[in-house]
């Protein structure tokens, strides 16, 4: 671990100010040691510090910053929450377990309880992936700036199963899954102002820019993240499978948002996550679902569809059959 | 000279094979001790003994303290924090050590410079290693010894991602973390292999290029030591100290009417203590203090005293708390030398622990294997041959056989075994609970399911046709009965998620360390200590002790001071082996009874009555004869003649003398478990709902301390069945999980409800007749655990662990 300048931030105006690097651009671009980044908990920067794979100059704290960690919700205006909410404040919102199943299921079963009193929803957010080679100080792939990308060849049972091409990590949040299966929305501040970027929009793809996960700059500050309301007919699930049921990365998580007219599915949006270096939609087998009466048979024909494409490594065939139970199962759950 | 991480339990592999012969005593006497188990037969075995033995303690319910379920003498200090761990050690003017480790599995060092570490503010040395930092050394090689300065052309190759190469001292950890990134090293990189198929190949990059030395096998304690080294082969292994091949093996699978056979793998699993390995060392002129994690502070001790040239009078090893420890933390080891020459370089304290990623790579690890195991079996069910070939690597150490269940469990006229170490460019392998057994038993109590199938027989029913062990048999009994043992037709459950029910038994060497010393103090004002070097490594060692000569003296377990872990103190053994109990408690025992009767002597003389009218119990001394001769204990001790009372004893041979040599017990320490499993055909997901673990230990001292012992033991199987797994990047030989986030650990969802069923067994070996419990408890799990898996999904599983991956795989679903 480097020796850094730790500053609490006052206000999102004067973070901005002091902040001048995204963490994936202080891992790549400027690895001189005079990166100024930000931190919400630290749960996973101050890993990447210890890790000695980010080093730099500057940690602008955003925990003393009030005012960040509110949490509202409103039959019209849906929910919303600023980013130093903790993932256990999601867990224990009644509100959150009453209209977002979903939301609240991967809530649960992130990390620990001692881990979900301290990381942040915007945090969550930011992390970087946990692929093992990444987190090696004796690796640098191509996501760290190199060449190389050490999973394609090697150990891969963790890794995505798609768009592997160029960087098959996983990205490591699993209540990204739920959020963007609710279609949220993040509100990113920076010196121009607020903008609001659809989850759709906001994660990066390997193949755009495999050194980072997402669209946000050196000076942006996720300042709110909101869910649309629930209606009268929307049935949501999510399940997550790890190797074990304490804390653990997922093998595979899949939320499920589904708009039911009696037993009709109206709309559907299904998320994939540790299937791909973003959390991943399956438009496809939402289609098969779309205005259709939800049954096994028709269930089992959307799960073959979201596995079309799969390509898998030489380690990870096992995704393939298990993201299609557990799209069957969070699907059946939903409804059920 | 000791190789620093050679010395892993310091067991009596016996040299001589055919020490049958009963002790004998210039004065003996004939005593009668209990022998069999309370309710099922119990008896009496009279034995002649040293004349200088305590009478026979009855069984446990005629007991006071001993068998009562008694709370740890230190639990206050563990859970309040007032117990210092070697991690927790902080002298004046102490430094912090930092090792710069091998990047590569397989290299030379072209070139080295320090002078930029040691410029570095804050740094107070550099030193670089000239010895080979566990595992094995080739003879002749020159590093096998520390030494003060180094040759550039003479250092170690290095072998395995992770070798230590060099090491800081400094004011701060952290100084010493930053300083140790700036030794520079060239290095020139050779090929490497790392798996153990194709370290066996014709070609491979070879790991050693001379006969190594073999200072005993590290990882499997006893098999017979291999001469034979070819290529990375090594072996094979024919035998152990049970004996050798025997009978025909081809005979006898011509005698078979059928042949139940398989080929099995089972995984690395690295140490994963809670306090790593790690030391202070305090060198001053007078004497070399070193806190120490070890598992034996004498044999710390005797390497340090070997390799620094000191006498053993001038080094003193401490452990007053131990942070676990599962046969990795023998000897000074690497660490421990490292720590020393830094102080020895500046004169002052040094603080070296690993963190975790170097636990992984170099404090040892329990070696894969791969088994090919086959059994001939007649129509009512007997063994008529049992073929066991494997190979296993510890990486660059030996000692990765598959134990000595294959040929000592089951009743059978003809074995063979051929057991090869292969070497590979890895971090060493080290003893680990049970070392060898656990992986041997795998293969061999799934094969015996099989057989079972076969004959359409109950597996419990068809034990107990072919294992003649009468305490097996009891626990298969009682474990059944707890259990709610019924036999399911195997995959029988309707749905994707079906339960299966399994057990497997294992055994595990009675072995006795006959260096077991200790002395007892009774004090004037009453207080009463008892002191050895043995040391507490988690398991309770101290509560059993204190237990001991409470019953002895008449008192309870909180009334005696406990003094172990530091060699100022009579030698204790090393805890490894399972030997703790069965060799420091009649020790303990017979020192407890000498001072009591030079206690009674003192007393009898001044109330000048019969020495023997008198009594010790509920704390009080008193005369059988007359009531006004009655006082507390701490009266009583006032009439001593002097202050203190000192008695001290050692280990004597077992009652009835050893089955092979010193130190090998006659009898198994069986153990019997029975798993009921969930396993999920879709996800490949499998849950372990509950362990009912039936185990004996003898006299089992303090059952609540057993029963944590058990639990352990079957967490730990646990880990090893489903989770737990060193995987390496076969690009760049480095380990991608040296953490405990992707190394997986059971946690608390992972541990099921887990059933321990004692069964307090007798065999008139000891003054105390206790034995160990830690290895027996981890040896059956996997195997019961693979068992009850097959039982839910129809399916075999041939490899460890037993991941969702793999249960896919199996289930033909991916």
């Amino acid at each position: 671990m480097n020796r850094f300048e730790y500053i609490k931030a006052p206000s999102i105006a004067e973070a901005i100010d002091m902040m001048d690097s995204t963490v994936p651009e202080a891992m790549v671009t400027k690895t001189d040691g005079s990166a100024k980044v930000v931190k919400a908990a630290g749960t996973d920067l101050l890993d990447l510090i210890k890790e000695g794979i980010l080093e730099p100059g500057r940690v602008i704290d955003l925990k003393s910053i009030p005012g960040l960690d509110k949490l509202s919700y409103d039959k019209k205006e849906g929910l919303q929450f600023g980013p130093m909410v903790t993932i256990a404040d999601l867990e224990n919102s009644p509100e959150v377990k009453k209209h977002y199943r979903a939301l609240y299921e991967a809530a649960a079963h992130a990390a620990t309880p001692q881990i979900r009193n301290m990381a942040t929803m915007g945090g969550n957010l930011m992390q970087r992936p946990r692929c093992w080679y990444f987190r090696s100080s004796g690796h640098h792939c191509r996501k760290k700036g190199g060449t190389t990308c050490f999973a394609q060849i090697g150990q891969n049972q963790f890794h995505s199963i798609f768009m592997t091409n160029v960087c098959p990590c996983v990205h490591p949040s699993s209540l990204a899954t739920a959020l963007l299966a609710y279609d949220g929305q993040v509100e990113l501040t920076g010196p121009e102002g607020r903008r609001v970027i659809p989850l759709s929009e906001f994660f990066t793809p390997s193949e755009v820019d495999v050194t980072c996960e997402n669209v946000a700059t050196n000076q942006d500050i996720i300042t709110n993240i909101m869910l649309p309301p629930v209606q009268e007919g929307t049935r949501a699930f999510y399940i997550k499978q790890g190797q074990r049921e304490s804390y653990d990365w997922s093998m595979g998580d899949v939320a499920v948002v589904l708009q039911m007219d009696g037993n009709k599915c109206r709309d559907a949006r299904i998320v994939f996550g540790a299937a791909a270096p973003i959390p991943l939609r399956r438009e496809a087998a939402e289609e098969v679902l779309k205005g259709k009466a939800i049954n096994e048979k028709l269930v089992m024909q959307a799960a073959k569809k979201a596995v079309e494409g799969a390509t898998p490594l030489a380690h990870n065939g096992y995704k393939v059959p298990l993201f299609q139970t557990l799209l069957k199962r969070a699907v059946m759950g939903a409804v059920g | 000279m000791a190789n620093p991480n050679k010395k892993k339990i310091v067991l009596p592999v016996a040299p001589d094979t055919k020490a049958h012969a009963p002790v004998k005593h210039l004065y003996s006497k004939k005593v009668k001790l209990p022998y069999g188990v309370p309710g099922h037969g119990l008896t009496e075995m009279e034995r002649e003994v040293s004349i200088d033995e305590p009478p026979a303690l009855p069984i446990n319910d005629e007991l006071n303290v001993i068998g009562k379920r008694t709370r740890r003498v230190d639990a206050i200090y563990k859970v309040t924090g007032a117990a210092k761990y070697s991690a927790d050690i902080q002298l004046p003017g102490m430094l912090y050590g930092k090792f710069l480790r091998s990047p590569h599995p397989h290299a030379r060092i072209k070139s080295l410079d320090v002078s930029a570490a040691r410029r570095y503010p804050g740094v107070h040395a550099v030193h670089v290693l000239s010895m080979e930092p566990g595992g094995s050394v080739e003879r002749e090689s020159g590093h096998d010894a520390p030494a003060e300065t180094y040759n550039i052309d003479q250092l170690p190759l290095l072998r395995y991602v992770g070798q230590p190469i060099a090491a800081v001292a400094a004011e701060s950890q952290y100084i010493a973390n930053e300083a140790a990134k700036l030794i520079k090293v060239e290095y020139e990189t050779k090929p490497f292999v790392l798996e153990l198929d194709k370290a066996r190949r014709k070609g491979a990059p070879i790991v050693f290029e001379k006969m190594v030395k073999d200072e005993g096998n590290e990882g499997d304690v006893g098999v017979e030591a291999a001469e034979e080294q070819e290529g990375n082969l090594r072996g094979p292994s024919t035998g152990s100290f049970l004996g050798g091949p025997r009978g025909d093996v081809e005979k006898g699978f011509a005698e078979a009417d059928f042949v139940v056979e398989g080929e099995f793998r089972t995984q690395v699993q690295t140490h994963c203590a809670l306090e790593t390995h790690g030391v202070v060392a305090d060198w001053k002129p007078d004497m070399l203090t070193v806190y120490a994690s070890t598992q034996n502070t004498a044999g710390v001790r005797d390497d340090l005293s070997e390799l620094f040239d000191l006498p053993k009078s001038k080094v003193r090893v401490i452990t007053e708390y131990m942070g676990g420890g599962f046969g990795a933390k023998f000897g000074a080891g690497h660490f421990g030398v490292m720590a020393t020459e830094l102080s020895r370089k500046t004169g002052r304290p040094v603080k070296l622990m690993l963190d975790r990623e170097e636990e992984h790579l170099s404090a040892g690890n329990r070696p894969n294997s791969h088994q090919m195991l086959k059994i001939g079996v007649k129509n009512d069910g007997k063994l008529t041959a049992i073929d066991l070939t494997s190979y296993g690597t510890a990486g660059v150490g030996l000692g990765a056989g598959v134990g000595r269940v294959a040929q000592d469990l089951y009743e059978c006229p003809n074995f063979r075994q051929a057991q090869y170490d292969v070497f590979t460019h890895a971090g060493p392998g080290a003893a680990f609970r049970a070392p060898g057994n656990v992986q041997g038993i795998f293969s061999l109590e799934q094969l015996i399911d099989q057989a079972a199938e076969r004959l359409g027989m109950d597996p419990v029913k068809y034990r107990d046709i072919i294992d003649k062990h009468e305490v097996r048999k009891l626990q298969r009994a009682k474990g059944a009965e707890v259990f709610g043992w019924k036999y399911k037709k195997p995959g029988s459950d309707p749905g994707p998620i079906k339960r299966g029910f399994g057990m497997a038994q294992g055994h595990w060497t009675r072995f006795i360390n006959l260096n077991s010393s200790a002395t007892v103090r009774i004090n004037k004002d009453g207080s009463v200590e008892v002191m050895s070097s043995v040391q507490d490594i988690g398991t309770g060692t101290k509560t059993i002790l204190a237990q001991v000569v409470a019953e002895e003296l008449g008192l309870m377990a909180e009334d005696i001071t406990v003094k172990i872990g530091d060699t100022i103190y009579p030698d204790g053994p090393g805890s490894g082996g399972s030997v703790t109990a069965g060799s420091i408690t009649p020790a303990v025992r017979n020192a407890a009874y000498k001072a009591k009767m030079e206690l009674l002597g003192q007393v009898a003389g001044a109330w000048d009555v019969a020495i023997d009218s008198l009594e010790v119990k509920n704390g009080e001394v008193y005369s059988k004869t007359d009531s006004s001769k009655k006082l507390s204990f701490g009266e009583a001790t006032k009439k001593m003649r002097t202050n203190q009372i000192l008695a001290t004893a050692s280990r004597p041979d077992d009652y009835g003398g050893f089955e092979i040599g010193n130190g090998i017990g006659y009898g198994r320490l069986g153990s019997v478990q029975f798993a009921e499993v969930l396993v999920d055909t879709e996800t490949g997901f499998i849950k372990v709902e509950r362990v009912v673990a039936a185990h004996s230990c003898g006299r089992p001292l303090n059952p609540m301390q057993v029963e944590s012992q058990i639990n352990g033991g079957v967490i730990m199987g646990i880990g090893y069945a489903l989770y737990e797994d060193r995987i390496l990047d076969l690009n760049t030989g480095h380990m991608v999980n040296a953490n405990l986030d992707q190394y997986k650990l059971p946690y608390s969802r992972e541990i099921p409800k887990i059933e321990p069923v004692i069964i307090e067994h007798y065999g008139a070996f000891s003054s105390t007749d206790a034995s160990g419990i830690g290895e027996p408890a981890n040896v059956p799990t996997a195997g019961a655990i693979a068992n009850a898996v097959y039982n839910a999904i129809g399916v075999r599983l041939y490899e460890l662990p037993m991941s969702p991956q793999k249960v896919l795989a199996a289930l033909g679903v991916s």
